[in-house]
């Protein structure tokens, strides 16, 4: 047996030699080689060996100094007594940084929780929460009758409840040289996202901006070219605020072909940037050093801001027929209300009022309570520009998410 | 390394082993034969389950269709995908005229004009280049390359804006199938010159020695003997590239305003977008539907990269058969 | 031929036949300078671009690029924040290709012993062609089998490691057939016939000669398939989806990966930063994902190499 394995072992070994004549071409490779493997090995050790870390913020070997206020400073949540376990959410992706902020200040006073958040987006989140995948969802629509349905019999024997936890304005903004601010009514802009308005010294526009320089410049404008909740609520204002102008349905995606688009806020972002007498829509949060456009409302004009968005949300009455948890808003996008700002996104949590299982029931309801109170808002502000929900929104959204926890013991 | 061989294996145990070792052969035989099977199993399965999961989307009535925002409102899945399909095919095909004579030149340049030593330096580096992720093109694309062609893509629609290919005024930012023309070009650049090269590098001695004995110049030996002899490679190469630009999904991705319309202008943005990036754009918020919607374009990308590549092994295949004397 | 009767610089004695041989028509000669002129532009035409892409990664990939990079994840960094690292996408990209390699290596290695060793008639040529279909499949459709394969089983929005791998595998697997086979055929039959005069039987002469024999060229073709999936972006965008934080587990949550990682980056785009935020870099994604592309195309390049010198060192049959 073993000689018979031995023989032929023998023959390949022997067989290159005969076959490679020059061996001394070996030597000038070898350097290369052994540079190349210490790469390797380099990487794989840095990799594999225990320096690797899920803590980038604390990290010793983080350059610089250690700022860590960015973490979870402002918006630490009140730490739950004997608190454990995981919770796993999933749903709208124009909620991720607000999450992430709030799972990191929920998890930095309780560390022994895990909260997962997957930002599958919207449809997906309903999807997964209906069916029980998930404890909690985001979501940039409220549940539709269908869903609503299924959902209530998912939570049963508790209810459903849609939290607006996620109030974003969305800026109008544009790259226009020295022109840092416009004022614009709701027909204005419904003329040039439809194109009719083509070039930036419209009268149309000029007519409400006396004494800025409007250039004589092709106007671009840039819209989403993925299907989001920002475009819903866009051509949603467009279309309740403009009818005349904007005949379109309101839709998640952008009902016009042709014209300059990009993927996620990021990109449209990114694409007013690099050209000239560009406009888009977007999260209001990211608009840098871009002009901003101020709302005609009634007779005056509304910049976007934190206030006048959480105003509208007061403002408008809420929906009616849905369960007594489910507090979804129904936006007034033609409101004349003062200093509100109709242009904004709102996201709803969902989430049941009782679990089968306590301890989600308690996970879920004490991550709700901070991401409902004025720090968890205060955290979402800082690291995603939401709005703050007002107090009259609290005083509603308390006592639903409260009972979360209670209605398990 | 070091062992010679040893005195021959004795003829008896191999005869007394034999059932064990029949089985063992029958083992192995089964298992690679199996493999090759496995092959085709998989290929099948490609399909199968692709059509499987676009199934609900080819079966869906116009009015469910509808409900996904992006489906047309005819609720039609073709008219959505007819789009899709064209942009698909013009970005390959403009990738493929801009890349093609240059990747003749270099590989006409490393096989006979460089200097032996630097030739075999850079067949090595366009393998490498090869190898760069096409995540890392779409990056330089959209941020690099985009900004700086924009102004000659203004001249270009200001000098010949008549071609209606042309017509301005080019968009600004540039992201118009142009730009992404061009970074799909640079990506094959590479695989039809390695291929190409090796097709020249394959010419007969003794064709361009003759050549030359007649007195032929440089270049007229190349005409006359290497690009004769390489031509049907250089079609499977190009064929090649055609099928990886057909179905390159970030460069696109990443540079593209994309649009569903059957436009050939090169310098508009939103005009066209491709089957690829519109699946890897639309797929994370896509409801299951939509998820099924997205599959079913995928099967035609399918398709179709299978139609070209089935082209390509063909044209090969013939080659090699008019050409086995060597 | 047309000869040169009109040439100009005849210096007044009669032309010898050397002179004619040697003078050539300027015509001709200005084609030949030109074409190679042309095919030199090519060349260089091509550099360009190629140059451009090198140097930028290079430049812009340094400076983010340090041991604190390589060590720590995404987890809790958000914003313009001066932190965070790829630590979780290299795990990611390692933990992915890898599972890929062990499915597509066993299934490629065996069938190209098939076409080589046992592959005659009609399936040997369905599987060559075949394999040679399958290199052209465009890997976001490798994605969607993945995803599609496993949804029957998991149900939609299934995304987890093993996921990505199999649709690596399917891009895999056809590189790993074509240059293992490659390989094989250069095994000398000489060799075969000896182990088979010793009474070895034909699988102990495949495993032990043959396959030793090839090794090295093997192993190469390996790296190579390997160096070819493991940048590949819109499959395992489709089938692990994104994560900041570290998973080992291949079975269960999404995974981060290095080339998905570099388009998260860039998608995220420019960072506002207000004034008054000191610890916030504007353009800190797009610096993230320079030096993130720098990581891969090293990773990448040094697995070119180092297959290419041991195909160099071992190679059995050296063809220059």
């Amino acid at each position: 047996m073993t000689r018979l394995r031995q023989t032929p072992h023998a023959v390949p070994s022997a067989a290159p030699r005969a076959l490679a004549p020059s061996q001394g071409r070996r030597t000038p490779g070898s350097p290369g080689g052994r540079v190349a493997a210490a790469a390797v090995a380099v990487v794989a050790a840095l990799t594999l060996t225990a320096c690797g870390s899920d803590d980038p913020l604390n990290h010793p070997w983080r350059p610089g100094p250690a700022a860590q206020e960015g973490a979870a400073g402002d918006g630490a949540a009140p730490e739950v007594e004997g608190l454990t376990g995981t919770v796993a959410g999933a749903g709208s992706s124009a909620q991720e940084a607000a999450m992430q902020a709030w799972i990191a200040g929920f998890q930095s006073a309780n560390p022994d929780v895990s909260v997962a958040y997957d930002p599958v987006g919207s449809g997906g989140g309903r999807t997964q929460f209906v069916e029980g995948g998930i404890a909690y969802a985001g979501s940039d629509a409220p549940l539709d009758e269908e869903e609503l349905a299924a959902a209530q019999e998912r939570c049963a024997p508790g209810a459903v409840a849609e939290l607006p936890l996620y109030i974003s304005p969305i800026a109008v903004m544009f790259n226009l040289e020295g022109v840092t601010s416009l004022n614009m009514s709701a027909a204005t802009i419904a003329g040039i996202f439809a194109r009719e308005i083509t070039r930036w010294d419209d009268p149309r526009i000029a007519a409400d901006n006396p004494g800025v320089a409007l250039p004589d410049l092709g106007i671009t404008p840039v819209n989403r070219s993925d299907e989001s909740g920002t475009t819903e609520n866009f051509t949603e204002y467009l279309h309740e605020a403009a009818p005349d102008v904007w005949t379109f349905d309101p839709s998640g995606n952008w009902p016009l072909t042709g014209g300059q688009s990009a993927q996620g806020t990021s990109g449209v972002v990114q694409t007013v940037q690099d050209g000239q007498g560009t406009i888009t829509y977007a999260d209001a949060s990211r608009a840098g050093t871009l002009g901003t456009v101020a709302l005609g409302v009634g007779e005056e004009w509304v910049p976007f801001s934190p206030e006048a968005a959480a105003a509208v949300v007061d403002a408008s009455p809420r929906a009616e027929g849905r369960p007594e948890a489910s507090l979804v808003v129904e936006l007034d996008r033609d409101t004349t209300a003062p200093g509100a700002y109709p242009l904004v996104l709102v996201s709803y949590t969902l989430a049941c009022t009782a679990y089968a299982d306590a301890a989600d029931a308690e996970l879920v309801g004490a991550f709700l309570s901070y991401v409902a109170s004025e720090e968890g808002q205060a955290a979402a502000a800082q690291a995603a520009g939401s709005a703050p929900i007002s107090d009259a929104l609290r005083e509603q959204v308390l006592p639903v998410v409260e009972a979360i926890s209670q209605e398990a013991m | 390394m070091t062992t010679e061989p040893t005195t021959p294996a004795a003829p008896a145990p191999a005869v007394r082993r034999a059932s064990t070792r029949d089985r063992a052969g029958r083992i192995f035989a089964g298992l690679s034969t199996g493999a090759g099977a496995l092959i085709l199993i998989v290929l099948a399965a490609v399909a199968g389950f692709l059509l499987l999961e676009a199934w609900p989307a080819l079966t869906a009535g116009a009015e469910e269709l509808t409900s996904i925002s992006w489906i047309p409102d005819d609720g039609s899945l073709l008219t959505y995908v007819g789009p899709l399909i064209f942009g698909t095919l013009v970005a390959a095909v403009l990738a493929l005229l801009l890349a093609v004579p240059v990747a003749i030149g270099i590989a006409l340049f490393i096989s006979h004009y460089a200097p032996r030593r630097l030739s075999s330096a850079l067949g090595y580096v366009v393998d490498l280049l090869a190898a760069i992720p096409s995540v890392v093109y779409g990056l330089w694309g959209g941020l690099v390359l985009a900004p700086l062609v924009q102004p000659v893509w203004q001249w270009l629609s200001e000098t010949l804006g008549w071609i209606p290919l042309f017509e301005g005024p080019a968009a600004t930012p540039a992201r118009v199938m142009m730009t992404v023309g061009v970074v799909l070009a640079v990506m094959i650049l590479p695989i039809i010159t390695a291929v190409s090269r090796e097709v020249f590098l394959q010419t007969p001695r003794l064709h361009e020695e003759a050549a030359l004995a007649l007195g032929a110049t440089r270049w007229e030996m190349v005409r006359m003997a290497v690009i004769p002899f390489g031509r049907s490679g250089v079609i499977s190469a190009s064929m090649l590239g055609l099928g990886r630009a057909l179905g390159e999904t970030m460069a696109v991705l990443m540079i593209l305003s994309p649009g569903l319309t059957y436009s050939l202008a090169l310098l508009l943005a939103g005009r066209q977008q491709t089957i690829a990036a519109n699946i890897a754009l639309q797929f994370p918020e896509a409801s299951p539907l939509g998820v099924s919607a997205l599959i079913a374009t995928g099967l035609a990308l399918f398709v179709i990269t299978l139609a070209v590549n089935m082209l390509a092994r063909w044209v090969v295949a013939r080659r090699a058969d008019f050409s086995g004397a060597n | 031929m047309t000869t040169t009767t009109t040439s100009g610089r005849a210096t007044g004695a009669a032309p010898s036949t050397r002179d004619v041989l040697t003078r050539p028509d300027t015509r001709r000669k200005l084609v030949d300078r030109t074409m190679r002129g042309v095919v030199t532009l090519a060349f260089l035409v091509a550099l360009v671009p190629l140059l451009s892409l090198v140097w930028t990664v290079l430049v812009n990939g340094f400076e983010r690029l340090s041991p604190y990079f390589l060590a720590v994840s995404m987890r809790g960094v958000f914003g313009g924040m001066d932190a965070g690292g790829i630590h979780h996408a290299i795990i990611g990209t390692l933990l992915v290709t890898g599972f890929a390699a062990l499915i597509s290596v066993p299934i490629g290695l065996l069938t190209a012993i098939y076409l080589v060793e046992y592959g005659t008639g009609r399936l040997a040529r369905w599987v060559t062609f075949f394999v040679d279909v399958m290199t052209g499949i465009p890997s976001i459709v490798a994605g969607l089998f993945a995803y599609a394969l496993f949804a029957v089983f998991f149900g939609p929005g299934v995304r987890f490691g093993v996921v990505g791998a199999v649709a690596l595998s399917v891009l895999m697997t056809p590189v790993v057939v074509r240059s293992s086979e490659e390989m094989l055929r250069l095994v000398p039959n000489e060799l075969r016939e000896a182990a088979y005069a010793l009474g070895v039987p034909k699988w102990l002469t495949i495993v032990k000669v043959v396959l030793r024999t090839s090794a090295a060229g093997i192993v190469t073709g390996i790296m190579l398939a390997v160096a070819r999936v493991i940048g590949e972006t819109a499959p395992l965008l489709i089938t692990l989806g994104v994560i900041d934080s570290i998973n080992y587990n291949l079975f269960e949550g999404r995974m981060m990966t290095l080339p998905v990682y570099v388009f998260r980056q860039y998608q995220q785009g420019l960072v506002p930063c207000r004034p008054e935020q000191l610890d916030c870099i504007a353009t800190i994604n797009f610096d993230r994902a320079w030096a993130a592309a720098l990581v891969l195309i090293i990773i990448v390049l040094v697995l070119n190499l180092l297959a290419r010198l041991i195909a160099r060192w071992f190679s059995p049959t050296r063809g220059h």
